[in-house]
């Protein structure tokens, strides 16, 4: 047996429950993530809340690459369950990390995936309280998979849904489009862009229960990760029955994102996000929604970027471009691919 | 911008409106269609004139044989194939890349260059680069192999599949499509070629030939001067894509191309066999031909059953006219082409919607 090896890489025995595992838990993971709940390592976690009305949610990271500018799957990781419960009017309050990892993976590479978790869960004030660790050999896994589920206690003013979405309501975004999606694919691609870059990702939950907690008049709110606003604003148009109108001129994107993407034949608007909303509010409340974002670090470029109204047709989603024309923005349908020239 | 767009549109209603017909411009490369759809340029164009989209799309263009070709290496396990992204969805006989259980390991590359790489880094593997494309993608391709045969590296193909749109755009005239009236020519292809290689167009066939950027403007400026030629019934040869744009066209990109290549008949979708419309690599390259190598022939082959991509992209229907759109054949499961490619007319018929789609 290669102790240097043991030091540095995962072994599948890092799983297997023994010492070794003991070892991986207290040496490398816990140091990242403590906190008095997970630091009793129970089978399960105990939670005081008080309210009667609980969110919960969960989801699996398999980015590739691991590591991009402006984050990695541990920040993701955090910073995407934290932004589900958000956006569905929760304030995050715990959260389980479950890790698959390849046979082989540098713990030194864990260890910053773990310390990314810790920044966000300690700023964002929500504990991991529970968590798991599997290896797999060789293979049978991409190097780390993560996996995070969390509670949410409802804010007491929050009333979200899509039902509750009418005509004349306006829709905000609090930033530029397509960030996080262009630096991955372009770091995926090795395009020159890739410096100039920056995912967006980013916990939104002081934002949201800011807007939450003080506006009224939100009605609805969701994270345009996969598929971007285009997804976003094609399930509104789906469930709601209503169309919706947004402004090109209205939309904020980046100029580097803009470019990559043109480069690349890409819409930015069904590009992935990981640190914006899209929220839907009444006329009356667009206005203080935009005021509070835009004090906020994370709102500070939002925008009112269209409205919904009544469909005479087929509900549909429309954009009125640059130069004044008008053009359908469709549900994208999964894997964007490069175009040839 | 919203000015400069009002005034270039309000000069196009006029002479549309003198014109006093229908106009049919046929945009000839596949960045023009997108561009045209995504910014909204159809919606704000004249009633009467029509935009046809031409065989401009490198994957829309590409045979149902050569796909079959592509599909047979797919079926070694000695092979890494190394394609421009949107050719893995283009369905052959069975299947595409993307769902055909491959032996060969597929890897989706933005450059030729990625593609040599790949055959430096896999030594013990056949790597054949899936060279589509016109004249912008050529040289490129012309590149890695002299780069290939000049660093000796043996595992190296290219399965040559380019195509020349000069050619194509005289066979749509000499019978398949005359009611086009004129053509929006590619910007891109001809920073390589040049705009004059266009003028055969115009002498030969009295079509105007307009060469544009791909901002809207300049889309709807170059509209905007085709139809003027249109309405005063002089045809004539001009580039309005400013300095990117020479008469003579790129000459080392040119000369790099003649070294490698050389001219030879070619399969296209829709327009079937066109004489000396393609390129295939010079008898002292034969070498790095996936073609010759494997040996490999392109045989023409039936296209699928109720497929009409070969008469849009002959611009005798619009998408719309075809059964499968938007019911058999979406962007989800496409039967032809023209809607895998993201710069394929009826993917942008169908991403961006009917607005103004006339």
């Amino acid at each position: 047996m290669m102790i240097k090896d043991e030091n540095e890489q995962i072994l599948l025995a890092h799983g297997g429950g023994g010492q070794l595992t003991e070892e991986l838990l207290r040496k490398h993971i816990l140091p990242k993530i403590h906190n008095n709940t997970l630091s009793k390592l129970g089978d399960s976690a105990e939670l005081n809340v008080s309210s009667n009305s609980l969110f919960f949610t969960t989801d699996s990271y398999v980015v590739k690459p691991l590591f991009f500018n402006g984050g990695d799957i541990g920040k993701l990781a955090a910073c995407g369950t934290i932004n589900d419960l958000s956006v569905a009017g929760a304030k995050p309050i715990a959260l389980s990390l479950a890790l698959i990892i390849e046979e082989g993976f540098e713990i030194s590479l864990l260890e910053k995936i773990l310390e990314s978790i810790g920044q966000i869960t300690r700023e964002n004030n929500v504990d991991i309280v529970t968590g798991d660790t599997k290896t797999v050999e060789k293979g049978a896994a991409d190097k780390i998979f993560i996996n995070t589920a969390g509670i949410g206690i409802k804010i007491a003013n929050a009333d979200l849904g899509i039902d509750r979405i009418a005509a004349g309501d306006k829709i905000i975004v609090n930033g530029t489009l397509g960030d996080h999606g262009m630096t991955i694919i372009s770091q995926r691609e090795g395009i020159k862009f890739e410096s100039q870059l920056k995912s967006d990702c980013a916990a939104l939950s002081d934002l949201t229960c800011k807007l939450l907690e003080n506006v009224n008049g939100i009605k609805f709110m969701r994270d345009p990760t996969r598929g971007g606003l285009a997804a976003t604003l094609n399930e509104i148009t789906k469930s709601s029955g209503l169309s919706v109108i947004i402004k090109e001129n209205d939309i904020p994107v980046n100029k580097t994102v803009q470019a990559a993407a043109d480069m690349l034949g890409f819409d930015v608007l069904a590009i992935a996000n990981e640190g914006k909303f899209i929220t839907v509010v009444s006329p009356e409340a667009a206005d203080e929604v935009l005021s509070t974002c835009r004090k906020h670090p994370l709102g500070k470029d939002s925008m009112i970027i269209g409205e919904v109204k009544t469909s005479s047709n087929v509900p549909v989603v429309e954009l009125e471009t640059k130069i004044g024309g008008k053009r359908i923005v469709q549900m994208p349908y999964g894997r964007e691919l490069p175009r040839i020239c | 911008m919203i000015q400069k767009i009002k005034k270039a549109q309000d000069m196009l209603d006029a002479t549309c409106k003198a014109i006093g017909r229908q106009v049919n411009i046929m945009e000839v490369c596949g960045t023009h269609t997108v561009s045209i759809f995504r910014s909204g340029v159809r919606s704000l164009l004249p009633e009467n004139l029509h935009l046809l989209s031409g065989p401009g799309c490198p994957v829309c263009v590409t045979s149902q044989g050569y796909i079959d070709i592509v599909l047979e290496l797919a079926g070694r396990d000695d092979c890494i194939i190394a394609t421009y992204g949107d050719m893995i969805r283009v369905p052959g006989k069975e299947g595409s890349l993307e769902t055909k259980q491959s032996k060969a390991d597929i890897r989706v590359v933005l450059s030729s260059e990625d593609a040599l790489q790949i055959a430096r880094e896999n030594p013990d593997k056949q790597v054949v680069f899936i060279a589509v494309g016109f004249e912008t993608t050529t040289p490129a391709s012309a590149v890695v192999v002299q780069e290939a045969a000049k660093d000796s590296i043996d595992n190296f193909s290219i399965l040559c599949g380019h195509k020349l749109v000069v050619p194509a755009m005289r066979a749509l005239l000499s019978g398949m499509n005359n009611k086009i009236d004129a053509f929006l020519c590619p910007g891109h292809v001809s920073a390589i070629i040049g705009y004059g290689a266009f003028r055969e167009i115009v002498d030969d066939f009295k079509r105007p030939c307009v060469v544009a950027g791909f901002e809207p403007l300049q889309i709807i400026d170059g509209l905007a001067e085709i139809c003027k030629q249109l309405e005063q019934g002089k045809p004539e040869l001009k580039s309005l894509y400013g300095a990117v744009v020479t008469e003579e066209g790129n000459a080392v990109a040119k000369q790099i191309v003649n070294e490698c290549f050389e001219p030879a008949d070619g399969y296209w979708r829709g327009l079937g066999k066109i004489e000396i419309s393609a390129l295939g690599l010079k008898s002292e390259y034969s070498k790095y031909d996936t073609s010759k190598q494997f040996g490999l022939i392109e045989k023409s082959s039936e296209e699928i059953g109720g497929c009409r991509c070969g008469e849009v992209l002959c611009g005798l229907i619009d998408p719309t006219e075809c059964a499968l759109f938007g019911k058999k054949c979406t962007p989800l499961k496409p039967i032809g082409p023209c809607m895998v490619s993201s710069e394929g007319a009826c993917a942008a018929w169908y991403k961006y919607g009917q607005h103004g789609n006339k």
